[in-house]
């Protein structure tokens, strides 16, 4: 019995992991298409990023003179730090055994090594383009990071714990409770996700303004099977992100410890929820207007703020 | 958990009431500050209806009642009008620094929670945490009229702070005599009145609203 769970367990991430990276760029297809219906537009439809995936696999890639293997190396890292990210996630069941791999803290750890690779990448060519983007995203991130760690460390507080399937199971099968300091820390939760994923109030995706880009300046250097592989974690990134707030703040449906009966309905429920919240961060970026670079520390000052005021809220009402 | 339902929805809109001082903190626009002020007044009717719900004290649907009609319908309506007729609604200040006067706030926010915690000890009422909260509130109201310049956003910093006092009353000791919140209502309302003639006065006089003018009346001869 025992032997048939494990197998059972390292199948169902197997599963995982193959549906996170499959995933990824219809969720970006997705997201782009509410935008396009939300602007008046017909739109490119879902699957616009597998055919722009399969388009840049198939060319040949072009190098820089002057670029380092770190160059050459960094998609893959990148692309394997959010793989893995995806992957330990709980999002279907809470006992994968993949999960206890890493905690929330190292996830925040996996988040940043990809970041650090990709912005000494752009460093490396020596381009002003790139330069500017790597400075531009570490001025991002060094803000949203504290910030990030400090809603895990609410949820963590709440549930006693820094493992992410113990904080989904304590939040998914026990009785509801109001938290007033998990609704201040998944109001943060969303600022960091739209400042982390290059999205409208901080970055615009969709541009090539040199004057406004960051991740996009970060990427310019690179062609072919590299873009592809970028590209694709930028995807599986925003994936990674929303299954994190789905699994901090709105867990309800995941599968049960043990309880394989419940995975089809708990699929389809994450489905529901990807849907809903690819929509929502449409309406989301298609209400804010793209804000100047210099106000960005105010923004993500204010989610540190929000999730501070959190953490301080669960200390004095013990909720 | 053995919080009760309504304690939570309680607790939920102490935060809210917090989160709303914070926002008024860093508004840069007199018009949204305004609207700000009839949502956290909003809050607090929503929370002293809760109360009263929960605790079956009739009188505090009446001072629900009286919140709503005076600090989300009259007072804000009295300071839409008075903004307009001033010509400041599309006002903007220029604040200093936004996030250091946040970074402040949160340190208020601890300093009060600390201050309350042994008051808290003595209450028996489930609420008793809310102390901290309204008192937070009340010191962020107080650095809101401190960081302004301009006269409206200080006002409404000032009937803020009333708000924060006023949840503090019925969360941590289920209300006051009606009689005595009558009168605060009554004071509010007249101090409100009387603000806006002290508008009309100072823009006479200095032709603005900013009152750092207010320092050139000292009397030079003594």
């Amino acid at each position: 019995m025992e032997n048939t769970n494990l197998t059972l367990g390292i199948l169902l991430q197997l599963c995982q992991l193959l549906l996170v990276v499959l995933m990824a760029p219809l969720l970006m297809g997705w997201v782009n298409q509410c935008r396009a219906w939300l602007q008046n537009r017909s739109g490119p439809g879902l699957l616009q990023p597998y055919c722009t995936l399969r388009k840049l696999f198939h060319k040949d890639a072009v190098l820089a003179h002057d670029a380092s293997p770190l160059f050459r190396m960094t998609p893959y890292i990148v692309f394997g730090c959010m793989w893995l990210a995806a992957a330990i996630i709980p999002i279907i069941a809470v006992d994968l055994p993949f999960s206890p791999a890493a905690d929330v803290i190292a996830l925040v750890g996996i988040f940043a090594l990809a970041r650090v690779f990709i912005a000494l990448a752009a460093m490396d060519i020596g381009t002003a383009f790139g330069t500017l983007g790597a400075r531009r995203e570490m001025l991002v991130s060094f803000l949203a990071e504290p910030a990030l760690l400090m809603v895990f460390f609410t949820s963590s507080l709440i549930s006693h714990s820094t493992q992410l399937p113990h904080i989904v199971e304590t939040f998914a099968h026990h009785e509801f409770v109001l938290y007033p300091s998990l609704a201040f820390a998944s109001v943060a939760f969303v600022m960091i996700l739209l400042a982390e994923n290059a999205r409208i109030p901080v970055d615009n995706p969709s541009t090539h303004l040199e004057l406004t880009m960051i991740h996009e300046a970060m990427i310019l250097e690179y062609s072919a099977r590299h873009l592809a592989l970028v590209e694709w974690a930028s995807s599986l990134k925003l994936l990674a992100y929303i299954s994190i707030g789905i699994a901090l703040f709105l867990p309800q449906g995941i599968a049960g410890v043990g309880n394989w009966n419940a995975l089809p309905l708990a699929v389809a429920a994450l489905l529901l929820k990807l849907v809903a919240a690819g929509a929502g961060l449409a309406l989301l970026e298609a209400l804010i207007a793209k804000m100047r670079i210099f106000r960005v520390p105010e923004f993500l000052g204010t989610a540190f703020l929000l999730a501070v005021l959190g953490l301080l809220i669960h200390f004095l009402l013990g909720a | 958990m053995s919080i009760p339902f309504t304690t939570q929805i309680i607790y939920l809109l102490a935060s809210i009431l917090l989160l709303v001082a914070f926002a008024m903190l860093s508004q840069r626009r007199i018009l949204s500050l305004i609207n700000l002020f009839a949502w956290q007044g909003l809050v607090l009717s929503v929370s002293t209806f809760v109360v009263a719900y929960s605790t079956a004290q009739h009188h505090l649907y009446y001072s629900a009642v009286l919140t709503l009609l005076l600090k989300v319908l009259v007072l804000p309506w009295l300071l839409h009008r008075l903004i307009r007729k001033l010509n400041v609604k599309w006002d903007v200040e220029t604040l200093i620094n936004i996030p250091t006067t946040m970074l402040v706030g949160i340190a208020l926010v601890i300093f009060a929670f600390n201050l309350a915690a042994p008051i808290s000890q003595l209450s028996e009422s489930i609420t008793r945490g809310l102390i901290g909260i309204a008192l937070a509130s009340v010191l962020l109201s107080l650095l809101m009229m401190i960081t302004r310049r301009k006269a409206v956003p200080q006002v409404v910093g000032f009937l803020a702070m009333e708000n924060g006092l006023f949840f503090a009353a019925t969360s941590a000791t289920h209300g006051m005599p009606l009689v005595v919140e009558l009168g605060i209502a009554l004071d509010v309302l007249v101090g409100t009145f009387i603000f806006g003639i002290f508008f009309f006065q100072l823009r006479e006089t200095f032709d603005s609203l900013d009152i750092t003018h207010m320092e050139k009346l000292k009397d030079d001869n003594s």
